[in-house]
């Protein structure tokens, strides 16, 4: 019987071998004449293990990793027999990592053939389309907003709200437009999905086409995801071909087209305004609001502006009702936050949960602390904007009002871990540096007031009138955070502010023998 | 640029790189394919790029009438962007992640030794024209840091042996 094996095509998992592990089992195979049928998939978000190869039994998916090419042979022998082997996990839905999540966005996420719309369908995709062609748009409006769902992107806004914002605008056409720049270091959420489930996506900017009554849809890819461009690419065409995009989606009346643009280097372009110049041709400069992009958006038109997994979001909530989305969470923040663990971690890694689980079990459980095995002693959350916490703070629980409460943000769920070798004052000074290379340039506090932080903070690592220019930073930030129109200069102080705040000595000697040492 | 070296850069992209030497009509047709879509500007740079390996000079008032834009328009979403160049890169091209998950994974000192072993700080070419070593900020790697991208190829979890083995590569 021919064995079927999944091995997947996520660029994480490319980046640590894969494709070489997916050729070792091609040639053991045909060496020792078994037939087997490669699936190259998403990744499951267990980065430590990859590349995780799985193998379909009666008893459900069997797991192995992190595989070499070398193992190949040895793991097709007991693939054939179920025997034991060191690298064997058990099955995939038991391991622990896996089990204590909430996938509700990234459920079919390295289980399905990215590729196929037949596969997509066979795991309940498309029934949130479904339903909604029977819908009317304000009864789709209804379940998005009931929902509670809040923009992934960042900023945390009513999804809901904006979708009946454009619906409610009359214009001769409107657009869908999908934030797929992802540019926050720390995260990786939109790359998984676009690379692992690319229909969703397509279903959830589908879904919102016909609510607002827009035809033409634009996913911005970063140009540093050239793999998730062909995968997007590549589920565009299918969904085509299955009926699902161009005229008549899924038998109905409604139309709706979609393309992919590639940015080109420019952490600003996800910044919505941005964006949409980037899109429309031009400088990546941020446009001051209003308008806003719901009345005049792309070339001008309504436009529903989301992240990817805001859309991505939308399915299961179409297809589950509201209620089943909103009975998870916490607060205001309701459904399911996927959550990114990177940097000095040890079990790093896609970890979606519903909100409310604290910084502290993300770190210290789930993430194993660092992989150097050192204490952890800071960890940014919400990418280059976001704020830098001490284990003081690990009690926060992820809720975009609690991190707000403490000075930080969410952002797009990314979490970065640093181990106690890390030099504050030195990450304090490379966020002034990303804002001054990324800043569009078009307000002076964010333009220039970067370049003189860099150089304050220079200063007081070379210890130079420390005090001083301690209190240069604060006004700086004080200034960028008040007189910046949009969240890079504004946001950049939380990373400074954070890094001097909870480690101020890493800022040189304190103030009090400063004073009586001068 | 001295128009000797130009012709140098070009020949030599001819020799070694996948890339097509400047040509005023593949350029046109290179433009004409895309100009018909809506906001093409950076549609037609990154193909104009990905076909002669940058984006030459003589093509950006072709792009100007094309669009119907002002060259200074074109030429200002040309700078605007990091991700275009003015000339040709190294036969091969290194990029590091810089940005804070790989800082916390020992990036730093991952790059600080490929800067070494080429001889070349970060956004610079080495002498032979063999390698372009770059920063790069974020490659969506962050559980498996620090990550790297060699010619469009992605390696994650980089050692000082891996670091050693790409820059060997490159430098080939
Ligand atoms: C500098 C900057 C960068 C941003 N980058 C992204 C990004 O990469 N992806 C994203 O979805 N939103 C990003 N945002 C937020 C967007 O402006 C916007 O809020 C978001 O796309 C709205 O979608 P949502 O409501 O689904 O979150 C960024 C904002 C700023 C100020
Ligand atoms: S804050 Fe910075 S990036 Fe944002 S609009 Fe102003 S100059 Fe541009
Ligand atoms: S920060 Fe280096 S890959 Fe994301």
């Amino acid at each position: 019987m021919t064995m079927r094996i999944f091995i997947p095509r996520d660029a994480g998992a490319v980046a640590v071998g894969a494709d070489d592990v997916a050729l070792a089992f091609e040639q053991a195979a045909a060496a020792a004449g078994k037939p087997i049928e490669i699936v190259r998939t998403g990744s499951r978000g267990l980065y430590w293990l990859e590349p995780m190869v799985e193998l379909a039994t009666p008893n459900g998916r069997v797991a192995f990793g992190p595989v070499t090419p070398g193992d190949a042979p040895s793991l097709l022998g007991v693939m054939t027999s179920d025997g034991p082997h060191a690298l064997r996990l058990g099955i995939t839905d038991e391991i622990a990592w896996l089990k204590r999540q909430t996938r509700l966005t990234f459920a079919r996420c390295g289980v399905v053939d990215p590729r196929s719309v037949d596969d997509y369908r066979a795991h309940g995709g498309y029934r949130g389309l479904e339903r909604a062609l029977g819908l009317t748009p304000d009864q789709i409006l209804v379940d998005v907003t009931t929902s509670g769902l809040r923009g992934r992107g960042g900023a945390g806004f009513p999804t809901g709200i904006k979708w009946r914002t454009v619906a409610q605008a009359s214009a001769d056409r409107k657009y869908i437009v999908c934030n797929a720049d992802e540019g926050d270091s720390g995260t990786f959420a939109d790359r998984m999905i676009m690379e692992g489930d690319p229909l969703v996506v397509i279903e959830g900017m589908t879904i919102a086409g016909i609510t607002v009554g827009a035809t033409k849809g634009y996913i911005y890819i970063r140009s540093e995801y050239p793999h998730a461009v062909t995968a997007m690419n590549t589920a565009i065409a299918a969904a085509k071909q299955a009926g699902f995009l161009g005229s008549r989606i899924g038998g109905s009346a409604h139309c709706f087209d979609l393309e992919v643009r590639v940015g080109a280097g420019a952490y600003v372009c996800g910044e919505e305004t941005s964006l949409l110049e980037s899109l429309e041709g031009r400088r990546g400069i941020v446009r001051a609001k209003p308008p806003l992009p719901a009345h005049k958006g792309l070339f001008g038109r309504p436009s529903v502006i989301n992240n990817v997994l805001s859309f991505a979001a939308i399915p299961f909530i179409l297809d589950n009702g509201a209620k089943a989305y909103a009975d998870f969470g916490m607060g205001r923040s309701r459904g399911t936050m996927p959550i990114q663990l990177a940097g000095n971690i040890k079990y790093g890694g896609l970890f979606e949960a519903a909100f409310g689980v604290t910084l502290g079990e993300l770190v210290d459980e789930i993430g194993g602390g660092t992989l150097t095995g050192r204490p952890v002693r800071a960890v940014q959350v919400g990418g280059p904007l976001g704020a830098y916490f001490p284990r003081d703070l690990f009690d926060t629980p992820f809720d975009y009002e609690a991190f707000a409460a403490r000075d930080g943000l969410i952002g797009h769920g990314g979490v970065v871990v640093f181990d106690d070798s890390v030099d504050m004052a030195k990450q304090a000074r490379f966020a002034m540096e990303f804002c001054a290379v990324e800043s569009c340039g078009k307000c002076t506090p964010c333009r220039i007031g970067s370049t003189r932080g860099v150089e304050t903070i220079g200063k007081i690592i070379n210890g130079e009138r420390v005090a001083e220019n301690l209190a240069v930073i604060e006004d700086l930030c004080n200034t960028m955070k008040f007189g910046s129109l949009c969240a890079l200069g504004g946001f950049t102080p939380y990373p400074v502010m954070s890094a001097l705040k909870h480690f101020r000595e890493d800022f040189g000697p304190a103030p009090a023998t400063l004073q009586a040492a001068e | 640029m001295h128009m000797a070296r130009v012709e140098k850069l070009i020949l030599r992209a001819r020799m070694t790189s996948p890339y097509e030497p400047w040509d005023e009509a593949r350029g046109a047709e290179i433009i004409s394919e895309h100009a018909g879509l809506e906001g093409a500007t950076l549609v037609i740079l990154h193909a104009l790029q990905e076909a002669f390996g940058y984006v030459p000079e003589p093509a950006i008032p072709m792009v100007a009438q094309a669009l119907n834009l002002s060259r200074a328009e074109v030429h200002g979403v040309f700078t605007f962007y990091h991700d275009f160049r003015k000339r040709p890169a190294g036969r091969h091209v290194l990029k590091l992640c810089r940005a804070e998950a790989c800082q916390a994974a020992g990036g730093d000192a991952l790059a600080a030794r490929a800067e070494a072993r080429l001889g070349i700080p970060l956004g610079n070419t080495t002498a032979d024209e063999r390698v372009t070593l770059e920063p790069i900020y974020c490659l969506g790697l962050c559980a498996t840091a620090p990550s790297a991208m060699l010619d469009g190829r992605l390696v994650g979890r980089l050692d000082e042996a891996r670091i050693d083995a790409l820059v060997a590569e490159a430098q080939r």
